[in-house]
C-alpha cells in the first residue's frame, strides 16, 4: 500500500474550479481521497485518551456555541442535561447515509445511556469543534491506532496542517469516528459519571453499575441519574484509559434501530439547504461557461432585466448570475440572456478524443505510479502460458444528487453568513472567506440537511461556494443562489472518464501473471486492494487530466477498478473453461474473509441452479473502504436490447454491523446506484462542452428497472470495522456485465451498457 | 395576474405571472418547501403534488392552469387529527428515506396510485412509480406501498419507534 507517497502533496493545493489546469496535468489528484480519510480520523482526537480539553478558550467557545443553562458539555462530542438528555455532536454531516444515528448508537451504548433520552446533532462548523491542537498532539498515536500502514510519511506533515476539517467521506464516520471517537468518549464519560457517583455516595466506584442513564449502588439500592451527576462529572479529569464494552455487552451497537431523521423526511418538514429562506431574501441562478476553462466575454443584461421580478445581473469571471424575487423569474431572466463565453482553448476536447489520448498514453507513455509484486513479464513469457488481453472503458459520471446545489449567503457588517449543505463545513467556511476576501473569523457557516451528495459536496471542488460569496458582497440583501439541474449536470465534478488494458497469463487453468494498465486523473493504488493471490501482479497508473474537474463519486476509484478487475476475471474464467465462481475461488486464499463472502453469496443466489432461457448470473467481489462485498446479479435483456435486472444478492463483511437496518439500505442503495451507472449513465464531451443536460438524456435507473428485492446478508466476522456507505456499489457493474455475458454471450467492455445495446 | 385556488384545503390568492410553475408558487410565494425542485422538466417527480386528486409534476404546470382547483401537497397528507397518512406511516415503518429529498414526491405518487387502484400489484407499482431516487430506495418504496395496502412486508424494527 502507498507505494507512491506523492511527495508533491500539499493539502491546500486542491485547486478550485477557476484554476483547474487543462489537459495532461498528472498527479496531484490521487491524494485527495486519502486526505479525506485522514481528516475524519484525526477529528476523533477531540476528547479521547482521557483528556477533555486542550485549552480554556476552546472550551469556553464550545460551551457558548453548544450548551445552554442546565446543560453540561463534556467535550466537543457530548453534553448531558440535568433532565438526563444526552446530546451527541456528530462531526460528520448526514446526507442520507444514516451515520448520525449509528454514531449516536455507538456513543450511547458505551455510555449506558437510555436511547430514548439521546439526541444527535450536527457539530457546529467552528474550529472549537475540530480540536486542532489535540489532534496535532495525538497524531502519532492516532496513526498507530487507526491508520497503520495507510499513510505515507510525507502525509503526516500535511495532516497537521489539514486539521481544521469536518469532512464526511471515505465511508469513514462509523469506522474511524465511531470506533475510535464515539465509543471511547462514551466510555470515558461513563467513567466520569461513575467516579462522580462514587464520591457522592461515598462508596468505591467498583461497587457501582451504570445502566439506563443511571448509576446504581446495588448493595444499598441507591442510584443517581446522569442528569444529577453531569455537572460534577463534566469537571473531572480522568485517570486511566476508558474501558470499552465487549461485543456481548452491547445493547445498542448491532441493533436495527430506526433512524432519527426519517419522520421529518416523510411529512415535508425537513428543511434542506435549498429550502432555506430569510426575510427580504432574493433568489439567484447562474450559467457558467459551457466549456470548462472558458471565460465570460460579453453579456447584455437588459433582456433579463426586462423580465418581471428580475433585479440584477451580475457578471463573474466565467459566469453570469441573474438575481430576482424568486427562482422562476431568475431562471426566466437567465434564459433570456445570450452570454458569450470563450472556450478556454478546449474546443478539441471530446469523449472520443479523451479515449484516444488515453490509449496513446497507455501504450507509449511511462506510468506515473506502479504497484504489484513479482515478475509479470517473465510470467507472460513462460512456456505453456496462454496470454489473455482485454480493454475496458468507463465514462464520466454525474453525481445526480437530487437536491440541486443551493447556498444562501448574507454579507452584513463585515460578516458573511452562509446556510447550506456541504461535506466539510469547516473547509467550506475557509473557501468562502478566501473567495470573499475576508478573514475566516468573519464567516459563519450553518450546515443544513443535504439531498444527497455522493462525493459532490466536498467544498474544495464546489464552485457555488465561491460564487455565492462573491455575489453576497455585491448585494445588500440575503441571497440564495440555486443551480439548475442543467447547470449541475454540465458543471459537475465527475467520476473520471477512465480506460484500462488488462492482460494475464494462464497456466493449467490458473493465473500466473496479471497486469492492469489504467489511465485516469488520479492514482488508485492503496485505495482499491487487489484481492487475488497471484504470483506476479503489476498495476500501472497513467495520469491523464481533461479539461473537467474529476471528483470523488460514491466509492471513488473502486467503481472503475472493480469493473476492470472483475470483468476480466470472468474473461479469464471463460478462457480457462471454468465456472466464474469456482475460478475466483481458486485464486482466493483458503480461510480468507473474501472466500467466505464469495461462498456465501453463491449459496444465497443459488449459483449453478438452472435459469430461464435468455437470463444469466454474474458474480463479482470487491473490497473497498475496509469492507468486502460480493454480489450476484441475475439479468436478462428486454426486447429493446436494454438490460433487465431480475435479482440481486449482496454479502457484506464490514467486520461489525452497527445498525443492520440502515446498513442494509446503504448496501442495497449502493448496488442500485452501481447498476444505474452501468446501465445508462454517461457524461460526454463535444467541443469541450458537456452534451447531456438533464435527466431526459442522463437516465437514472427507476423503480421498474431496479431489482424488486436486494438480498443483503452480513457476515459478522468481528474484523476491523469497515465502511458501509460506499462498498455496495463497486461490484454491481461487473456483476451486471458478467450476467449479461452469460445471458447473451456478448461481453460488455465499455460502459454504459445502454449505448452498447443500441449501437 | 391574481390566481385563486386552494392548497391543502385553504384558499389562496396569488399575484404571479401566469407562466410561473405551480412548484415555485408553492415554494417561493407560499413558503411550502416540502414539495421539491429536482429537474424542472417533469423528469424526476420530486415536485409531485395532487391537483383535484390527480398526480401532477408541479414544476411543469403553469399556475394559471390551477385557477379554481384544489392542490394537495406533502404537507397536506396528514389526517385532521395530525396523525400521519397510512402511506407516510408505512414509509417510516419500512425506513424508506435515505437523503429523503425525493420522498415527498414518491409519497405523493404512491398515495395517488393507492387512491386510484386500491391495492396495487407489483406491475402497477412498476408502472406508476416513475420518480427518481438517487439513493436507490426503490425496494423499500415497494415494500412500504405493499405494507400500506396489504398490511404486510414492513421491515421489522427492534426498538425506538415512536418513543420519547
Amino acid at each position: 500500500m502507498a507505494d507512491n507517497p506523492n511527495p508533491d502533496l500539499d493539502v491546500p493545493g486542491i485547486k478550485g474550479p477557476e484554476t483547474a489546469d487543462p489537459v495532461q496535468k498528472p498527479k496531484k489528484k490521487g491524494f485527495k481521497r486519502r486526505i479525506f480519510l485522514i481528516g475524519s480520523a484525526l477529528l476523533v482526537g477531540g476528547g479521547v485518551f482521557g483528556v477533555w480539553w486542550t485549552d480554556s478558550s476552546a472550551k469556553s467557545r464550545a460551551k457558548s456555541l453548544a450548551s445552554d443553562e442546565g446543560e453540561h458539555l463534556f467535550n466537543t462530542w457530548v453534553k448531558i442535561a440535568e433532565d438526563d438528555t444526552v446530546t451527541v455532536f456528530s462531526p460528520h454531516i448526514d446526507f442520507g447515509q444514516g451515520s448520525h444515528t449509528a454514531l449516536g448508537q455507538m456513543l450511547a451504548d458505551e455510555l449506558d445511556a437510555a436511547w430514548d433520552k439521546v439526541r444527535i446533532e450536527q457539530a457546529p462548523a467552528d474550529l472549537a469543534f475540530a480540536n486542532v491542537a489535540l489532534g496535532k498532539g495525538f497524531l502519532p498515536s492516532m496513526i498507530g491506532e487507526t491508520l497503520a500502514g495507510l499513510l505515507p510519511d510525507a502525509v503526516v506533515g500535511i495532516l497537521a496542517r489539514s486539521m481544521p476539517l469536518q469532512i464526511t467521506g471515505g465511508s469513514s464516520a462509523v469506522r474511524f469516528t465511531g470506533e475510535v471517537g464515539m465509543r471511547n468518549v462514551g466510555a470515558a464519560v461513563r467513567m466520569a459519571l461513575i467516579a462522580e457517583a462514587a464520591d457522592r455516595l461515598g462508596v468505591p466506584a467498583s461497587e457501582l453499575t451504570a445502566a439506563d442513564s443511571k448509576v446504581t449502588h446495588a448493595a444499598t439500592g441507591r442510584s443517581l441519574r446522569y442528569g444529577e451527576l453531569a455537572a460534577g462529572a463534566a469537571g473531572r479529569s480522568l485517570s486511566g484509559d476508558p474501558v470499552l464494552k465487549t461485543r456481548e455487552q452491547w445493547t445498542l451497537i448491532g441493533k436495527p434501530i430506526a433512524r432519527r431523521d426519517i419522520p421529518a423526511k416523510v411529512d415535508g418538514s425537513a428543511v434542506y439547504g435549498i429550502d432555506f429562506a430569510l426575510p427580504d431574501m432574493r433568489v439567484a441562478t447562474i450559467a457558467a461557461a459551457p466549456v470548462r476553462g472558458g471565460k465570460l466575454e460579453a453579456v447584455d443584461g437588459s433582456p433579463a432585466l426586462a423580465v418581471k421580478g428580475v433585479e440584477k445581473v451580475v457578471k463573474l469571471d466565467d459566469a453570469v448570475i441573474v438575481v430576482a424575487k424568486g427562482y422562476w423569474p431568475a431562471a426566466k431572466g437567465l434564459a433570456a440572456l445570450s452570454p458569450q463565453f470563450s472556450d478556454g482553448g478546449h474546443s478539441a476536447m471530446s469523449t472520443p478524443a479523451i479515449y484516444a489520448a488515453q490509449d496513446k498514453l497507455r501504450s507509449g507513455g511511462k506510468p506515473d505510479n506502479e504497484g504489484g509484486e513479482g515478475d509479470v513479464d517473465a510470467a507472460f513469457k513462460a512456456g505453456g502460458a496462454k496470454l489473455i488481453k482485454a480493454q475496458y472503458r468507463v465514462p464520466f459520471l454525474h453525481h445526480a444528487m437530487m437536491e440541486p446545489f443551493a447556498l444562501t449567503a448574507h454579507f452584513k457588517d463585515g460578516t458573511l453568513t452562509i446556510w447550506g449543505g456541504l461535506q466539510d463545513p469547516l473547509s467550506a467556511r475557509a473557501k468562502a472567506a478566501k473567495a470573499a476576501g475576508i478573514d475566516v473569523d468573519k464567516v459563519v457557516f450553518n450546515p443544513m440537511i443535504m439531498g444527497g451528495g455522493f462525493g459532490r459536496r466536498f467544498p474544495d471542488i464546489v464552485q457555488i461556494i465561491d460564487q455565492v460569496a462573491v455575489l453576497a458582497k455585491q448585494v445588500p440583501y440575503p441571497v440564495k443562489l440555486v443551480w439548475s439541474r442543467e447547470e449541475e449536470l454540465r458543471h459537475g465534478t465527475y467520476r473520471p472518464q477512465s480506460s484500462a488494458a488488462l492482460s494475464a497469463s494462464l497456466v493449467d487453468g490458473k493465473i500466473t501473471g496479471w497486469r492492469t494498465d489504467y489511465v485516469q486523473s488520479g492514482n488508485a493504488e492503496g485505495e482499491v486492494p487487489f484481492i487475488y493471490a497471484i504470483p506476479a501482479t503489476s498495476r500501472r497508473h497513467f495520469a491523464y487530466q481533461s479539461n473537467q474537474i474529476d471528483g470523488p463519486w460514491r466509492s471513488v476509484n473502486a467503481t472503475q477498478i472493480g469493473f476492470y478487475t472483475e470483468s476480466f476475471m470472468d474473461e479469464l474464467a471463460a478462457a480457462a473453461g471454468a465456472d466464474p465462481y469456482q475460478f475466483r475461488r481458486k485464486h482466493l486464499p483458503e480461510g480468507s474473509r473474501h472466500l467466505a463472502a464469495l461462498d456465501m453469496v453463491a449459496k444465497r443466489a443459488g449459483w449453478g441452479t438452472p435459469l430461464p432461457q435468455g437470463t444469466g448470473r454474474g458474480i463479482a467481489i470487491v473490497e473497498s473502504f475496509g469492507t468486502i462485498v460480493a454480489e450476484v446479479i441475475e439479468a436478462g435483456v428486454k426486447e429493446d436490447g436494454s438490460p433487465r435486472v431480475l435479482k440481486a444478492f449482496a454479502v457484506v463483511d464490514c467486520g461489525t454491523t452497527v445498525n443492520p437496518l440502515n446498513a442494509e439500505a446503504q448496501i442495497a442503495g449502493g448496488l442500485i446506484m452501481g447498476l444505474s451507472s452501468a446501465i445508462g449513465e454517461q457524461v460526454t464531451l463535444d467541443q469541450g462542452a458537456v452534451v447531456e443536460s438533464n435527466f431526459a438524456d442522463y437516465p437514472i435507473l427507476k423503480l421498474a428497472d431496479a431489482p424488486p428485492v436486494v438480498d443483503v446478508h452480513f457476515i459478522e466476522s468481528g474484523a476491523k470495522t469497515g465502511g458501509i456507505g460506499e462498498p455496495g456499489l463497486p461490484p454491481a457493474s461487473p456483476a451486471l456485465a458478467n450476467a449479461l455475458a452469460a445471458a447473451m454471450g456478448r461481453r460488455i467492455r465499455t460502459l454504459p451498457v445502454l449505448t452498447q445495446a443500441k449501437a | 395576474m391574481t390566481i385563486a385556488f386552494s392548497v391543502n384545503g385553504k384558499d389562496v390568492n396569488i399575484a404571479a405571472e401566469a407562466d410561473t410553475p405551480l412548484l415555485w408558487v408553492l415554494r417561493d410565494d407560499l413558503g411550502m418547501t416540502g414539495t421539491k425542485f429536482g429537474c424542472g422538466i417533469a423528469a424526476c417527480g420530486a415536485c409531485s403534488v395532487h391537483v383535484d386528486g390527480a398526480l401532477m409534476r408541479s414544476c411543469s404546470v403553469p399556475v394559471s392552469e390551477i385557477a379554481g382547483k384544489a392542490v394537495t401537497t406533502i404537507e397536506g397528507l396528514k389526517r385532521a387529527d395530525g396523525t400521519l397518512n397510512r402511506v407516510q406511516q408505512a414509509w417510516i415503518d419500512a425506513q424508506v428515506p435515505q437523503c429523503g429529498y425525493c420522498q415527498s414526491g414518491q409519497i405523493m405518487a404512491a398515495v395517488a396510485l393507492i387512491e386510484q387502484v386500491g391495492t396495487p400489484t407489483d406491475a402497477q407499482i412498476d408502472d406508476a412509480m416513475t420518480n427518481i431516487c438517487r439513493c436507490g430506495t426503490y425496494p423499500r418504496i415497494r415494500t412500504a406501498i405493499l405494507a400500506a395496502t396489504q398490511g404486510a412486508g414492513a421491515v421489522a424494527l427492534a426498538a425506538d419507534q415512536g418513543e420519547a
